[in-house]
């Protein structure tokens, strides 16, 4: 790897309490500043890898606008860094396949109940096993629907629609979603045979690594109006689901970022780094990896859908007749791996720019057109889960976001430890008895696995969340404590 | 450096391995033995079919991407893994892979892609040494 000196905190100006900047001036080839949402804590954590490194080479890519944006909850990735934003203009900007990561639409559902804890707490064990059991997890796991080549198309062109179609969702999951759980220009003529194979037999499956299915119970309310609109009230259970497009969307980037090697040397950009390689918007590359995304975005958007369905069926399961009400109702379905084609402010004018999210979540403010009615006039819900065991959060994005993150927010508590330190100093059995002792029921597959995704690995999701408060790209509207996580 | 030719690096997010090989070829076979030691494959006693694998790719660092990748998509697709790996490059970006099937009984954790992060197969003294990051 490069031996060049890292980012040092002398490096940033500080623009206001939790927002710092690395100039254009940092380094030759840099077209416009990274910009770095932090208090000193968060900013000491984010100078220890190479995250700030990778989001300097990311200020290189062509056409970029306004600066780069960098989260609290940042952290190295593989090329971009996990927590990074960057927005490329229209038409001639690039998209970069690797900015938007290899899951594609790796998103977060929420979904809230009118279940008590109390009510609950006695099932609370057959309701993880119930989740276990029926939510397909591990290592390439296949699901209970056998989707035909033809289907699967279906799939990446209506997404969360073809889910409703066949009987996994409620109309309302679907106005509850970003983008209504479909993204347009999806044309699965631009996705490989081999990503249709992967694809095929992983629908409604969860994976591995750090995707989990978590029930919670609502611990705090900032905001009880926008809770009530988001049917989140104090002391009820509530249920996250953290998955992406599975190995569609992999192997739709791993084509594509292959593809786009010589491509990039066709249309004569350089970068510090070949896993940021790009191709123009406007160019025959550029559209097709969208047309492909978009194909990825979708089977993410349905497998999330059918994801709740499994877990309906699990509290009916685990729930149906020991609880008054056992239904689960759709909050909110949000992307946090998405390059989106949106329209900002930079300086006085208005652009079509590509937004690179990964690792970040769409936040828009108040008032924007594709939030349902109810919550129109709030913003748009952001979800921020926490590492296992701790706490994750229930944001609405704000008119600050707009003018400070491109519309984007914070998307987790970020790591802090490598999974190779973190499997010597955390066995994952024990890890599972403490968090037991602590009254959260787990259900995983791999030890080791759980080992690597233990909450000491991660920063504390709650500065994470005090830092984009107080910085103004998000509000708070309710904290959730986990009671059962199932993992793969 | 380990005896098998490849290490585990500190990453954050994902897993890294420093690679290396007297040449182009022992960097692909020490690769693919990193990268499934890494992913914690368990393989059953029998003996599967032997098979070649050919590959074209744009230099060699893609060659070395487009290998792995290759060997994960068996892994899923197929539910195969791979022993007695023996490989021939031509011209740093043509490769004959020929290797031993054997059934997969598990993994312990999953690989999503092979990158291009970072990756760059250099020359030293001893023949070439390439770090591979692996999102996971």
């Amino acid at each position: 790897m490069s031996e060049r000196r890292l980012v040092r905190k002398e490096d940033f100006k500080q623009l206001s309490p939790f927002l710092w900047e690395i100039p254009t001036t940092y380094r030759s080839g840099m077209r416009v500043p990274v910009r770095l949402f932090a208090d000193d804590r968060l900013l000491e954590d984010a100078l220890d890898d190479k995250s700030l490194e990778q989001a300097v080479n990311a200020s290189m890519l062509p056409g970029l606008v306004g600066h780069v944006t960098v989260m609290p909850d940042v952290h190295q990735g593989y090329g971009f860094p996990i927590g990074g934003v960057a927005a490329t203009r229209l038409p001639h900007g690039v998209i970069s396949p690797g900015a938007i990561g290899y899951d594609i639409n790796c998103g977060v559902r929420l979904l809230a109940s009118r279940i008590t804890l109390e009510e609950a707490e006695a099932s609370m064990a057959d309701l993880a096993s119930a989740l276990y059991r029926n939510c397909p997890s591990g290592v390439g796991v296949k699901g209970s629907i056998k989707l035909s080549t033809k289907e699967l198309e279906r799939v990446c062109r209506e997404g969360a629609e073809w889910a409703l179609d066949n009987g996994y969702a409620q109309e309302i999951d679907l106005a509850r979603t970003e983008e209504g759980g479909r993204i347009l220009g999806a044309d699965p003529e631009a996705v490989s045979d081999r990503a249709k194979q992967r694809g095929q037999p992983q629908l409604g499956t969860l994976g591995a690594g750090n995707h989990f299915v978590e029930v919670d119970v609502v611990d705090q309310v900032f905001d009880s109006g926008a809770a009530s609109a988001m049917g989140l009230a104090l002391g009820t259970l509530a249920l996250q689901i953290h998955c992406g497009s599975r190995g569609f969307g992999h192997q739709v980037c791993t084509d594509y970022v292959r593809e786009f090697q010589p491509a990039a040397a066709r249309y004569k950009i350089q970068l510090p780094d070949r896993e940021l390689v790009c191709a123009p918007l406007d160019s025959p590359e550029g559209k097709r990896y969208l047309a492909a995304m978009a194909c990825a975005a979708n089977y993410a958007f349905a497998n999330r859908q059918i994801m709740a369905h499994h877990a309906r069926r699990s509290f009916e399961e685990a729930l149906g007749g020991r609880v008054p009400d056992w239904e689960l109702h759709q909050v909110y379905d949000i992307a946090h791996n998405m390059g989106k084609i949106e329209e900002h402010a930079v300086g006085d004018e208005r652009v079509r720019v590509c937004v690179h999210r990964k690792g970040a979540t769409r936040a828009f403010g108040p008032g924007f057109e594709g939030l349902p009615d109810d919550y129109r006039p709030l913003g748009q819900p952001v979800l921020v889960p926490g590492s296992m065991g701790t706490a994750s959060w229930v944001l609405l994005g704000t008119e600050g976001s707009m003018q400070q993150s491109f519309g984007s927010s914070c998307h987790g508590a970020g790591r802090t430890m490598s999974r190779k330190q973190a499997k010597r100093t955390v066995r994952g059995d024990q890890l599972r008895a403490e968090l037991e002792r602590r009254g959260i029921q787990i259900r995983a597959g791999s030890m080791p696995g759980l080992a690597e995704e233990a909450p000491q690995a991660y920063k504390d999701v709650d500065a994470v969340v005090e830092v984009v408060a107080r910085a103004g790209i998000a509000k708070k509207v309710a904290r959730l404590r986990p009671v059962a996580v199932i993992k793969g | 450096m380990p005896a098998g030719g490849f290490e585990e690096l500190e990453h954050t997010a994902d897993w890294a391995l420093r690679v290396r090989g007297r040449d182009l070829a022992e960097l692909l076979v020490n690769a693919a033995h990193g990268m499934l030691e890494l992913a914690g494959v368990q393989t059953s006693s029998g003996a599967g079919p032997e098979r070649t694998l050919e590959l074209t790719s744009h230099d060699p660092e893609s060659l070395l991407v487009d290998w792995l990748h290759e060997l994960l998509l068996a892994l899923e697709l197929r539910s195969v893994a791979f022993k007695h790996i023996r490989l021939e490059v031509t011209g740093d970006r043509d490769l004959i892979a020929t290797f031993q099937e054997v059934p997969l009984i598990s993994i312990a954790k999953p690989i999503k892609a092979v990158t291009y992060n970072e990756l760059d197969i250099v020359e030293t003294p001893q023949g070439l040494t390439a770090t591979v990051v692996f999102d996971v």
